[in-house]
């Protein structure tokens, strides 16, 4: 192979072709087999209409807010090697995960994708609204979406509380705080006295909404570690579920949606 | 000079004035009907969506912007690391807004032509492959995107206050800036209804859009004038409701919750006389010169009364009248669905005139709940 350097192609060499399973496809058939053979190409179609492909159209926003998705994951699971979901470590953690661990700007990396993927998740709503793509067949797929929404807001909620820094706790005793206003589950929402046995109230800080959310009555602890939790494990697997019938959704919906 | 300037946008941004002018411009800039339109064309508001009326709709943000950033107030506020993303919004939401409109309505002059949108390809069968007209595409977005990332990171330390301290609230205490829109319903209603009926309705009002607009024939091409009454409500709720609220909330709230305007010093001590009045004041004490009545089913009667009358005779009365081909097309269900989740989200602008204009506190009180 030395010999004749002048000729050698890596797109064509043994190993390139062991993972990819084609060579770098120059002519048609060859193509259409590079998506089909590739587990992460084959999310697509093999063909699809021209307009769906123009950036004018989508704004490419649904496939940047996965792959902001993704780039969190990848940052997200550097992060938990160095940080430890107590009170007395987690913030001192993050504190070292700026000065004294090799991570760089992991941390900036994954709370501002974190602010970008809530942005581009509401700028894909925005289009799909302008451009009518809701319409039947494809009302079930906003709904999915919406699902995503919800999702993709409590992802970044419950990741706000990590850092145990002032700003986390008051903004998470903020939004816990309207938990205790439900109505008749939460300790002040309305209603709440209705819901008890005989004379014994059901609806406690000992027992409400909030509670729930929180694993205990006020922002500590174990609220902590029950935030950290649905942060790390819980909502990401929800989501990539939801995605995953999402893109189905999709492509049986008829692929990206044109004038017909 | 600069600071009459400073003072008139101080006066200008509070929400009781910026609110109002947005609320009565808002639909002569998106129309919802006919009348409407007849007025935007008039007054020639479409220009707005052409690339001069674009690129003057950035030059005044970013004017703005930069004689905001002489101000060491300003600066703190809009530089503050976590509220960074918030000018990422209102560039991006604007900037996609024009995107969106600008195509709109070169779709529909094609359309008014009897001409197919823009996005029709002619032999409508003709595809193109995923690779590699597709995947260097994604390619592109995702390293510009990257990019856009890794800049942010490298310019943008991620802020760490002080450790949490359970016994210290800070003050003000906000929520993440992208439920602050929610945080700012609190002004004017309860929480339980600001934090949790009305997040619920948002949600069920989202997925509930496809179900109530189905006309196939506007889908999969940008246009405006067929579909003008659900575009012009869905762009009040999300530009008015939703991400004016969260600039409101974040930029113009200090302590206390009390407005501040952008060149305004947060002041601790600012206090903001309240003294709001409910429904049944309004009604028993002011108007008719009594006292409050004893039975709490008389005293909240007129309250009641015109949260029935907002939910139950408005629809059908404007299901007979100036929505009646609306109601026609619609169907009795489809209809009675839409107006409620319309009405919902009317009643948010409704309850901010009141309180500015009435000092309304509740429409109805009750030791058990306050609407
Ligand atoms: C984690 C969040 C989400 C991800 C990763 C995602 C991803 C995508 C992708 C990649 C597409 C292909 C076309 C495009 O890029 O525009 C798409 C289409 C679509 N999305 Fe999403 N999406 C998300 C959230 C949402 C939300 C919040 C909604 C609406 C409420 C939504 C509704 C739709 C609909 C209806 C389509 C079909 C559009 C068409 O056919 O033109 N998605 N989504």
């Amino acid at each position: 192979m030395a010999k004749d350097k002048k000729n050698y192609n890596p797109f064509k060499s043994l190993i390139w072709k062991s993972i990819f399973r084609t060579a770098v496809p120059t002519e048609k058939r060859g193509r259409m087999m590079q998506v089909l053979n590739n587990v992460f190409l084959h999310l697509h179609p093999v063909a699809v209409p021209k307009h769906s492909v123009k950036v004018k159209y989508t704004w490419c926003m649904g496939g940047l807010t996965f792959f902001v998705f993704l780039v969190l994951t990848v940052t997200g699971v550097l992060l938990m090697f160095y940080y430890r979901p107590t009170v007395e470590n987690a913030y001192t953690d993050i504190i070292d995960l700026g000065e004294t661990t090799p991570l760089g700007i992991m941390r900036e990396i994954h709370r501002w994708g974190a602010h970008l993927m809530v942005i581009t998740v509401w700028l894909h709503m925005f289009r799909v609204f302008m451009t009518g793509a809701y319409k039947p067949p494809r009302e079930f797929n906003w709904a999915i979406g919406v699902i995503l929404l919800v999702l993709t807001m409590l992802l970044s909620f419950t990741g706000y509380l990590l850092p145990w820094d002032q700003l986390a706790i008051w903004a998470i005793t903020v939004g816990s705080n309207m938990a205790a206003a439900t109505p008749l589950l939460g300790r002040e929402g309305p209603g709440a006295a209705l819901v008890s046995i005989g004379d014994i109230n059901l609806v406690t800080p000992q027992s409400d909404a909030k509670f729930g959310l929180l694993g205990e009555s006020e922002v500590r602890g174990m609220a902590l570690l029950r935030f950290y939790v649905f942060h790390c494990v819980a909502f990401p697997l929800v989501a990539v579920v939801f995605m995953a019938v999402h893109f189905w959704r999709v492509r049986k919906d008829g692929g990206v949606s044109g004038p017909m | 000079m600069r600071e009459s300037i400073q003072h008139f946008i101080n006066t200008l941004s509070q929400p009781t004035i910026s609110f109002l002018i947005l609320f009565f411009l808002f639909f002569f800039i998106f129309p919802p009907n006919a009348w409407f339109h007849r007025i935007n064309r008039k007054l020639g508001l479409e220009a707005l969506w052409t690339v001069k009326g674009g690129i003057a709709i950035f030059a005044s943000m970013t004017a703005l912007l930069i004689f905001g950033g002489f101000d060491a107030n300003f600066r703190s506020i809009i530089l503050k690391p976590d509220n960074v993303p918030i000018i990422l919004l209102l560039f991006g939401s604007i900037f996609f807004l024009w995107l969106s409109m600008h195509q709109a309505m070169q779709n529909d002059r094609r359309l008014r032509g009897d001409e197919p949108p823009e996005e029709w390809v002619k032999e409508s069968d003709r595809k193109v492959l995923v690779w590699p007209d597709l995947v260097y595409i994604e390619l592109i977005a995702m390293v510009l995107c990257m990019v856009l990332l890794l800049v942010w990171s490298i310019v943008l330390k991620a802020p760490l206050e002080e450790p949490a301290d359970p016994s210290a609230t800070p003050n003000p205490s906000k929520a993440p800036w992208y439920f602050l829109a929610l945080q700012e319903m609190l002004v004017y209603f309860d929480p339980w209804l600001a934090g949790v009926v009305f997040p619920t309705l948002i949600i069920v009002g989202l997925m509930a859009i496809p179900y109530m607009d189905t006309d196939r024939s506007t889908s999969g091409f940008y246009s405006y004038e067929k579909r003008r009454t659900f575009i012009s409500l869905f762009l009040f709720g999300w530009l008015v409701l939703w991400v004016y609220m969260i600039i409101v909330g974040t930029f113009l709230r200090g302590p206390g919750w009390n407005f501040f305007g952008p060149f305004e010093r947060w002041d601790l001590h600012k206090v903001v006389a309240l003294n709001n009045v409910n429904v049944s004041e309004i009604v028993y004490v002011k108007m008719l010169g009594q006292t409050l009545p004893d039975g709490i089913l008389i005293r909240e009667g007129p309250g009641i009364l015109l949260i029935l009358v907002y939910f139950l005779v408005i629809p059908p009365l404007l299901a007979k009248t100036s929505l009646k081909g609306f109601f026609n097309r619609m169907g009795s269900v489809k209809y009675s669905f839409f107006i409620f989740f319309c009405l919902t989200a009317l009643s948010l602008p409704l309850k901010m005139l009141s309180r500015w204009f009435l000092n309304l506190k509740y429409f109805i009180a009750t030791p058990w709940f306050n609407i």
